[in-house]
């Protein structure tokens, strides 16, 4: 294999890897700006690609499967909302819950649809004109899943909203000062559930890609570990969508070339670079004016009621 | 406001209030702690509903549900601990939670013009795209004040604005307030410090206990009667205390550098020496290094620079322990967080530092006798009331939860203490009881160094005064000698030298 076309298919294997990584790490920190911790994510991508594979399959249209198992995403992290922003129940708690109910529900319900062959899977496109660019053009534009520019464009659109909008100041505020926030008649429970919805919804359709397009097939626990990349990728962000778009696709890279340089790096040592990059990140920023410039959310994980200041 | 009730589990917050503020007038809400002054504000704003009573405003009863009903009514509140997104800027501050102009995305030419045209008309300027961390205080209050008036605000509550600016800084805001009355708006200022009523207010009301016990024209009154009423006796401005005893040198501190939590400096060279049988008041507003230097002195944080002697010890960057140990109490500003372990019972919170004492323990094993005997020794000596002594310290009130640390901290007579806010947030009987306490570790012969807000206080116990401003000592004064002025000056950032001049 020449040079150029084994960094062809690093660059386009890993945009095919960071599709799910972004979409769900987009939604994530989504919920995170707004103060709550899910740690729900792996199991909110199990349910995602068990439904997007069952409603595909039945259904005969990906598209249909996909959009489905971001509603059966998002209502599964109503469980995780009520816990936490209605019951006031631990975060990490009811996260890890989520994540373990999850893994169990769909492996339970998807024992049936095990082993068999998708045959109306998401295809891969080419994008006229671009995918004609020497190098560039057969890296990024050429056999990619549409989801992949789809989760691009979602993650642009969620970086305009978190920071240039109305609403994205309220989800900033309600996730750095609640009680501020509900003193100025912003509803902290509205714009928290609204959150952690929009983070289950991204995370169902990171879980479609990966069973309708990715794979195309299902089996029990099949997205292993994505969702607990998204956590880390969240904090290697520093909560801005844009850099999540870059760190999903340079973890991907990572996770890509694990398995392409495996003769002479050992893999485990690049699989564990997002989670050593985050602790990285972590200490980074908990310290000084660089904690108030990029550092976490000040009231992530905790829970909020009125009239407690 | 008419008959406003207001009940808390176990308290009568407000107990059939009777209101009336005038348009365009600077109102004062007097009381002491727990007077019932911010409940009263916090059910006008909406925050708190009331359990009885009706608000009038303008002619209307209306009923205010939440604060966003409250700005509807145009009704303004600056909260005395800010309200303000630390991370966003002023004028995302601003804008933040309103919905004006068309579609999602934020206009803020417009925003901005507004801002300053209100900056300029009241001098409350500021960066508006400062982000509100980079901000002092003093320009914080004035985002704050911002806010309520860029929605309109015609009622203006302000909740012990001036409890964190220099004296400078209140003059300022004093300006802004009656250039606002002047345009027609209505301030309702809350405060216990007699002064600020005296030189700002039109009229004022006083509350005590949760009623309402006067409302009198500022100009028709005195400070004595405005005193007398507040808690509801005459007061005496002096606290009856002999002379001092001086004895030898307890604490000398040389040249003491540290750092904030932040990494930046907070103590510059901080020099002074403390007398047994003496109380050095620390005067300063607050954040200017007292909190460093009573962590300094108590092994808390680390000094970057120079040293601090106990008599002939030196306790520079000791632990806690070992300063403990050799006879330093300390009573800290956050006296449930830092003074108490609040999940633990009354007891074990007494014997907290002398758990490892043969009184307390052998082989390992505590001696739930002792420390049972040991508690209710306490308990009787300094009156903290609790059903029992295994009474979980979180479920104290602020008076005994403090009786219970000087209790703990007094024992086996130490050589010095370091008192932190002593009294702040404390009722009445409670406050004397702190001050008397330290005055008799003062006749017994310990050295006390009494960092305070309150001037007053500082002014009534302290032998000498020191001043710290930005981690600097200003001045040391005999109290005799000072002047409010001129302790206010100092705080201020001007040397003692020209102050006196």
């Amino acid at each position: 294999m020449s040079w150029e076309s084994w960094v062809v298919e690093t660059i386009s294997r890993a945009l095919a890897f960071g599709t799910p990584l972004l979409l769900a790490t987009v939604g994530e920190i989504y919920a995170e700006r707004s103060g709550v911790l899910n740690l729900g994510v792996e199991g909110m991508m199990l349910m995602g690609a068990l439904t997007g594979f069952a409603v595909s399959m039945g259904s005969g249209n990906p598209w249909v499967g996909i959009l489905i198992a971001g509603l059966v995403g998002g209502a599964f992290s109503l469980i995780h909302a009520f816990a936490t922003i209605t019951l006031r129940a631990n975060q990490v708690v009811s996260g890890l819950a989520l994540t373990m109910l999850g893994t169990g529900l769909s492996g339970v319900i998807g024992r049936a649809y095990e082993g068999f062959p998708l045959w109306s899977k998401l295809g891969r496109i080419d994008v006229p004109v671009l995918s004609k660019i020497p190098v560039l053009g057969p890296a990024v534009f050429e056999n990619q899943s549409p989801m992949t520019y789809i989760a691009i464009g979602i993650a642009i659109i969620g970086w305009l909203v978190l920071f240039k909008t109305r609403i994205g100041i309220s989800i900033r505020a309600v996730g750095e000062d609640p009680a501020t926030a509900d003193s100025l008649g912003i509803s902290v429970p509205r714009v928290r559930y609204l959150c952690v919805m929009i983070g289950g919804v991204l995370a169902g359709v990171a879980g479609a890609y990966w069973s309708v397009a990715y794979r195309t097939a299902w089996s029990g626990g099949m997205t292993a570990g994505l969702g607990w990349i998204v956590i880390a990728l969240t904090i290697f962000a520093f909560w801005n969508p844009l850099y999540g778009l870059v760190g999903a696709f340079f973890f991907a890279a990572m996770r890509v070339l694990s398995f392409r340089l495996q003769n002479w790096l050992p893999p485990e040592l690049l699989k564990a670079m997002p989670y050593l990059l985050a602790i990285l990140v972590l200490i980074v920023v908990s310290r000084g004016t660089l904690q108030k410039r990029m550092g976490a959310p000040s009231a992530l994980a905790l829970p909020y009621t009125r009239g407690e200041d | 406001m008419r008959g406003i009730v207001k009940r808390f589990p176990g308290v009568l917050a407000n107990d059939g209030v009777d209101l009336l503020v005038r348009r365009g007038e600077i109102h004062c809400l007097l009381g002491e702690n727990g007077a019932g002054k911010t409940t009263l504000m916090r059910i006008l704003y909406g925050l708190y509903q009331p359990d009885a009573g009706e608000i009038r405003l303008r002619g209307e009863t209306i009923r205010v549900a939440s604060p966003k009903a409250a700005l509807s009514h145009r009704i303004g509140m600056v909260h005395q601990h800010f309200h303000l997104v630390s991370t966003l800027s002023v004028e995302e501050n601003i804008v933040l939670g309103l919905s004006e102009g068309t579609g999602p995305f934020l206009r803020f030419r417009r925003t901005r013009a507004k801002i300053h045209r209100l900056a300029e008309e009241y001098g409350l300027e500021v960066d508006p795209t400062a982000k509100v961390w980079q901000l002092s205080v003093g320009q914080q209050q004035r985002v704050e004040i911002l806010k309520a008036l860029y929605r309109d605000a015609d009622v203006l509550i302000m909740d012990e604005p001036t409890s964190v600016l220099t004296p400078q800084e209140v003059e300022a805001l004093f300006g802004t307030l009656r250039t606002l009355v002047e345009d027609g708006l209505t301030v309702i200022f809350i405060t216990h410090k007699l002064d600020e009523v005296m030189e700002a207010s039109h009229r004022v009301t006083v509350l005590r206990k949760g009623k309402a016990v006067a409302t009198v024209n500022t100009a028709e009154t005195s400070k004595e009667e405005l005193a007398r009423l507040m808690v509801g006796r005459e007061v005496v401005f002096r606290v009856e205390k002999d002379a001092a005893e001086l004895g030898g040198k307890v604490l000398s501190v040389q040249d003491l550098h540290a750092n904030n939590d932040r990494g930046l400096s907070a103590l510059q060279g901080v020099t002074f020496d403390l007398c047994s049988g003496e109380i050095l008041g620390v005067a300063g507003v607050s954040g200017n290094g007292q909190h460093e230097l009573s962590e300094v002195l108590t092994g808390l944080r680390r000094a970057t620079r120079g040293s601090a002697i106990l008599e002939k010890k030196d306790l520079t960057n000791c632990s806690a322990r070992e300063i403990a140990d050799l006879g330093v109490a300390h009573v800290p500003t956050e006296r449930i967080r830092v003074g108490t372990v609040p999940t633990m019972s009354i007891r074990e919170n007494l014997i907290l530092k002398s758990y490892r004492t043969p009184d307390f323990c052998k082989w390992s094993i505590l001696n739930e006798k002792a420390a049972y005997e040991n508690a209710c020794q306490a308990m009787t000596e300094y009156e903290i009331s609790a059903p029992h002594d295994g009474t979980a310290a979180k479920n104290l009130s602020g008076g005994n939860i403090q009786r219970l640390v000087l209790a703990r901290e007094l024992c086996g007579c130490p050589g010095l203490v370091v008192a932190a806010h002593p009294t702040y947030g404390l009722d009445v009987g409670a406050t004397e009881q702190v001050r008397k306490v330290l005055l008799e570790q003062r006749a017994r012969g310990a050295g006390i160094l009494l960092i305070s807000e309150d001037l007053d206080e500082i002014l009534q116990l302290s032998d000498r005064i020191l001043v710290i401003y930005e981690g600097r000592i200003m001045g040391i004064v005999d109290a005799q000698d000072a002047v409010l002025e001129e302790l206010g000056l100092m705080m201020a950032g001007t040397g003692q030298q020209e102050v006196s001049a």
